[in-house]
């Protein structure tokens, strides 16, 4: 039996449908991040699972309770919002002693508790500060404390990084994650940023227009999208449109060129157009590249990033661009050179949506 | 650039000439009591008086009791509106602003009709409900302010969210209200607190005409039969009046201090 169970959840507002028989089983101590664009329902989601929301339809089940029906004060749940919530009035210690006192524990063990929160943190020595004298990656670290003290059944993390600036965000996630494993709690965390939730999440939940698109590892999703939505959300993805030869044979053309695809297409029919999907990494230039298949084009442009150079080529209709690692020697390729992109039919991906 | 800047210096001299040399002249009056020499004898005269007395702790006490209810009533008003009613808010806006567009006289004898003796509650029935339709009359006279300041303090504070981290923490609405909210809109509640002070302390039609000892009438009564202690008690008001707007600033400037930052 799952720990945290989403049962055809439903929610509504007037007449709009946000959240569409959403369902999810959510296994003890695992770290699930909902990932969407705004207004997907991820953090409505959120909300109903705290208990800030009453579903439309469905239920929730935490350790085999039935939560659907309960208000949030008697979820035992933590949570961290995104705009940090610490009380403005109470010190650092007193914001983490808050659940604690509300749920009556004698004063000499919320002391302990609390200092051990703060140590968890790394923030014993900011115990009498009041929030307003932190920064912002301090003020969530402390959130993240007064949100574990009580000890809650489920986690939850409402976009808690977005206020953040980017080398805090990074290092914070990572204590987040590093937090969440030391003990075992689970934890669902919401998030716009793929690069977060890849990062440090067990499963990943793409949200899509109130459903879940796919749910899935960090690895699958991003290597695996199953849909269209999916693959051009998570990271940078080429759709190159082409068409079936034969099926059987699992033959494609792109342009005039006929490749084979090792993913099968047998339910396909011939003269039948697929969306195929390919990672800019997947592709290379050199003649010593592993690769079992090789499209040629015509070089539309080429675009130094840093890291890497994203080239862009014209294949028939499609335009499929690929980074190469930058060096020293290399040498870029010129505008309207035709050149032989190099890539492992596995790469290639059929879009079923 | 030296033209405005000569213009706004005129305008500011013309306004604190407007304002203080009247205030300079009462109280220049004020020590004027002894003859041929200035001397304090006018305020003396005041503080020794003892319907001075009583009538300024009356309307001390008065005032008190307007801030402790009208604060009972205001800030959990405020809260709920903003918390689950934002759509009621210019209807609640536009109720609390009625107090400025009706005069104290309608009100006051609206009250009378409705709470006389003979009335179904009969609050001027007795000197105990009289004071009881004071206190909520100056409620009312205060309640633009005593609102407005509030609000201006809870939307420095995101109520929903500290709201929701209260709640998702296990605590119940009181312990949000008295623990979370109202101690991070305390300079709200004390800046209308003190504006309400200032208003109850001079008020004169409701007092008068609900024939209750406060000082505004005490203020009138001197006016009309005593020449050097008026000037005195004017100055007394305004120095009241100053010390409850200073008191304002203080802390509003607290408030702003102690906001979160990012």
């Amino acid at each position: 039996m799952p720990f945290l169970a989403l049962a055809n959840i439903k929610k509504s507002f007037g007449q709009t449908q946000v959240v569409h028989d959403f369902n999810m089983a959510i296994e003890k101590g695992e770290f699930i991040s909902f990932l969407g664009p705004s207004g997907c329902g991820k953090t409505t989601i959120l909300r109903m699972i705290a208990g800030f929301e009453q579903p439309s339809g469905g239920t929730i089940h935490i350790a085999g309770q039935d939560q659907t029906r309960l208000k949030p004060n008697q979820r035992n749940i933590g949570m961290v919002f995104q705009a940090y919530a610490l009380f403005p009035n109470m010190t650092v210690f007193e914001n983490v002693a808050f659940g604690l006192k509300v749920a009556g524990m004698p004063k000499a063990e919320i002391e302990k508790r609390v200092k051990e929160m703060l140590k968890l943190i790394h923030l014993e020595h900011l115990a009498d500060r009041y929030p307003y004298q932190m920064s912002g990656g301090q003020q969530q670290r402390v959130a993240l404390a007064r949100a574990l003290a009580p000890k809650p059944q489920v986690l939850l993390l409402d976009e808690p990084l977005s206020a953040l600036d980017a080398k805090i965000r990074v290092s914070l996630r990572e204590e987040i994650r590093q937090i969440q494993r030391q003990l075992g709690i689970t934890t669902v965390f919401v998030t716009h940023d793929q690069e977060e939730a890849l990062s440090i999440s067990d499963r990943i939940v793409v949200m899509n227009a109130g459903r879940a698109d796919q749910i899935g590892t960090p690895s699958d999703i991003y290597n695996r999208p199953t849909t269209r939505f999916v693959a051009s959300f998570v990271g940078t993805l080429n759709i190159i449109e082409a068409t079936i030869v034969d099926p059987a044979a699992g033959t494609v053309m792109i342009g005039d060129q006929t490749i084979a695809l090792r993913e099968s297409i047998a339910d396909k029919t011939g003269g039948e157009t697929i969306s195929l999907a390919l990672r800019p990494e997947a592709g290379s230039l050199s003649e010593s590249a592993k690769g079992d298949t090789a499209l040629t084009g015509k070089v539309v442009s080429a675009n130094f990033l840093g890291s890497v150079v994203r080239t862009r080529i014209a294949v028939g209709k499609n335009t499929v661009s690929f980074d190469m690692f930058n060096s020293p020697d290399l040498i870029m390729p010129a505008p309207d050179e035709v050149v032989t992109l190099r890539f492992s039919a596995g790469d290639l991906l059929v879009i079923r949506d | 650039m030296k033209m405005t800047k000569f213009f706004a210096w005129f305008a500011i001299a013309v306004g604190v000439t407007y304002f203080f040399v009247p205030l300079a002249g009462t109280f220049e009056f004020s020590l004027r009591m002894r003859r041929g020499e200035y001397s304090l004898d006018a305020y003396g005269s005041v503080f020794s008086d003892v319907q001075f007395q009583q009538t300024f702790g009356f309307s001390m006490l008065m005032a008190l009791l307007t801030i402790v209810f009208g604060m009972l009533l205001v800030v959990p008003t405020a809260y709920w509106v903003r918390l689950r009613l934002p759509q009621m808010r210019p209807f609640v806006e536009f109720v609390t602003l009625m107090p400025l567009v009706i005069p104290a006289i309608v009100i006051v004898f609206g009250y009378l009709r409705l709470y006389n003796s003979a009335s179904y509650i009969p609050f001027t029935g007795s000197l105990l409900g009289t004071n009881i339709l004071l206190v909520m009359s100056y409620i009312t006279l205060s309640l633009p302010y005593m609102y407005r300041s509030v609000d201006t303090a809870m939307r420095t504070i995101d109520v929903r969210t500290l709201t929701e981290a209260a709640e998702i923490l296990g605590a119940k609405w009181p312990t949000i209200m008295f623990r979370c909210i109202f101690p991070n809109v305390m300079s709200g509640v004390l800046s209308g607190a003190f504006i309400t002070f200032a208003i109850v302390i001079g008020e004169f039609t409701m007092a008068a005409l609900l024939n209750r000892p406060a000082f505004g009438p005490y203020l009138q009564l001197v006016g009309a039969n005593k020449a050097y202690e008026p000037s005195a008690l004017a100055i007394i008001a305004f120095a009241i009046t100053w010390l409850s707007m200073g008191l304002i600033q203080l802390v509003s400037r607290f408030g702003k201090l102690t906001q979160s930052r990012p």
